[in-house]
């Protein structure tokens, strides 16, 4: 049981990042990381949303979308095709509705997380947790440990590399490579980095 | 069959069920708006040009009411709109000069030579071309890009070059940055009279291109008070810190007509022929 658990967070952090060995979330993760308090920010926000996403969209998918409809007199129907249509449209409301209760109640919250919550709803690695929920079997408990697991990642691979990144800018960069092109250098590497951790499972 | 019906009645219920909680929570949770912001984006122009500096009147009414930036800073408002604001804001605001755009060419399709271009529409891409298709290659190429930069349809293209109504402009600044052959410059608008040529060449070679550029011939130097016309090489300027009045023109008889009042040449029909 315990192994489990264990294999399902370390696994989704470190092993299975979700942006440094299965590319997912790549937008943000070179588009907010120019400095350290912005992917702060960005962090938050995916941490939050993929939790809450993985939770509410595995849910559904168990309780609806898994499961033929005997109750309504139609056997052997699967509507397992329907469920990227019902995440995106699940996962959209669920930001919209988040966005306007921190409005409400957590003013401070909602100004720290600010323009990267409504970004991140079509982002593809929140789509993605709970694409991989799916296809990986989880129960619903396991979904939302997992889609917090990931996001961890998310975070953890986000900070390091806008730490570089500003290291970066203050590093002798020759002139063709300067910007992107060494930010991407940057990534691949981070990314070979994290290579190593493959042999932890 | 059945599986199509029912996969639309799950999307249905999906998007209802979603929808009125969405709804309801907007209600619920409804936001107090902040009453001052909206009130000040009333006073505001609401072009959302940007030429504050700030993405939209909407932000900009936040960066005043927090003090970061002050009404002078919107190029659009009116002296009278600006004391509104002042006084709703409880700061004194300074009157400003307005300034407008002026295009600082006259070679329109009937006095300067060109040659047919085809290619794409838009003066960037035409000057790449061995710099446009006018004879004069610091001349105004009349494709418009300025024009499509204008958000309040200040700049007209007529006969070939682009034309400022300085009743429209608003002085956003926007048309200064497209321009390719750097024609346009912002000038105060109490100033009428400007040459309308941005040429460095020497007379001779401007008059084989152009026959409404500046020759260099000081005319307007001379007739004019000291320090209100600046010569440069071949080329006149107004100086536009002591700028002279609009009797110049008259008092100069200007050979090429290059100097002209910003009024007139805006003028709907053949300005060149106007006596001013």
């Amino acid at each position: 049981m315990f192994e489990n658990w264990l294999l399902i967070t370390v696994g989704a952090i470190l092993v299975n990042n979700f942006v440094l060995s299965k590319f997912l979330g790549i937008c943000p993760f070179l588009g907010v990381s120019k400095n350290l308090n912005t992917a702060l920010g960005m962090s938050g926000a995916v941490i939050f949303v993929m939790t809450l996403a993985s939770l509410v969209t595995s849910t559904i998918y168990t309780l609806f979308l898994s499961r033929p409809f005997t109750f309504l007199g139609v056997e052997d129907v699967n509507l397992g095709f329907l469920k990227i249509l019902v995440f995106i449209v699940v996962i959209a409301s669920l930001v919209q509705l988040v966005e306007l209760i921190l409005q409400r109640f957590f003013p401070v919250l909602n100004k720290a997380l600010g323009i990267f919550l409504p970004l991140i709803t079509t982002n593809c690695a929140v789509l993605g947790v709970a694409e991989l929920n799916v296809k990986g079997g989880h129960t619903i408990l396991e979904s939302t440990v997992y889609g917090f697991c990931s996001a961890l990642g998310f975070a953890l691979a986000l900070i390091l590399f806008s730490s570089l990144r500003e290291k970066l800018d203050l590093a002798a960069v020759p002139t063709a490579f300067e910007g992107t092109a060494i930010a991407l250098i940057t990534a691949g590497i981070l990314a070979m980095a994290f290579m190593g951790f493959s042999g932890l499972v | 069959m059945g599986i199509v019906i029912l996969a639309f009645i799950i999307a249905l219920v999906v998007g209802v069920v979603l929808a009125l909680i969405i709804g309801a929570a907007a209600k619920a949770f409804a936001v107090e708006p902040d009453l001052r912001k909206e009130a000040l984006e009333e006073l505001l122009p609401g072009a959302n040009c940007g030429g504050c500096g700030f993405p939209g009147c909407g932000e900009f009414a936040k960066a005043l009411l927090s003090a970061e930036s002050s009404p002078e800073c919107c190029p659009v408002c009116q002296p009278d709109s600006l004391k509104k604001i002042g006084e709703f804001l409880g700061v004194s605001v300074e009157g400003k000069e307005r300034k407008v755009a002026l295009v600082r060419c006259g070679g329109h399709n009937g006095v300067a030579i060109s040659t047919p271009y085809n290619g794409v529409n838009d003066c960037a891409s035409a000057s790449l071309v061995a710099a446009g298709g006018k004879g004069c290659e610091y001349g105004c190429l009349g494709l418009a890009s300025c024009s499509r930069a204008c958000a309040f349809d200040a700049i007209e293209i007529r006969n070939g070059i682009a034309i400022v109504h300085p009743d429209r402009c608003i002085g956003c600044g926007h048309c200064v940055d497209v321009c390719p052959k750097n024609l346009i410059c912002m000038v105060p608008a109490s100033v009428d009279v400007h040459v309308y040529c941005n040429s460095p060449e020497k007379g001779v070679t401007k008059m084989k291109l152009c026959k409404a550029s500046c020759i260099g011939c000081k005319k307007c130097v001379k007739a004019s008070d000291e320090d209100q016309m600046i010569s440069e090489g071949f080329l006149v300027r107004t100086n536009y810190s002591t700028p002279p009045n609009t009797d110049l023109i008259a008092a100069t008889g200007c050979p090429t007509k290059a100097l002209k009042l910003a009024s007139i040449h805006a003028l709907p029909e053949a300005p060149e022929e106007v006596e001013p």
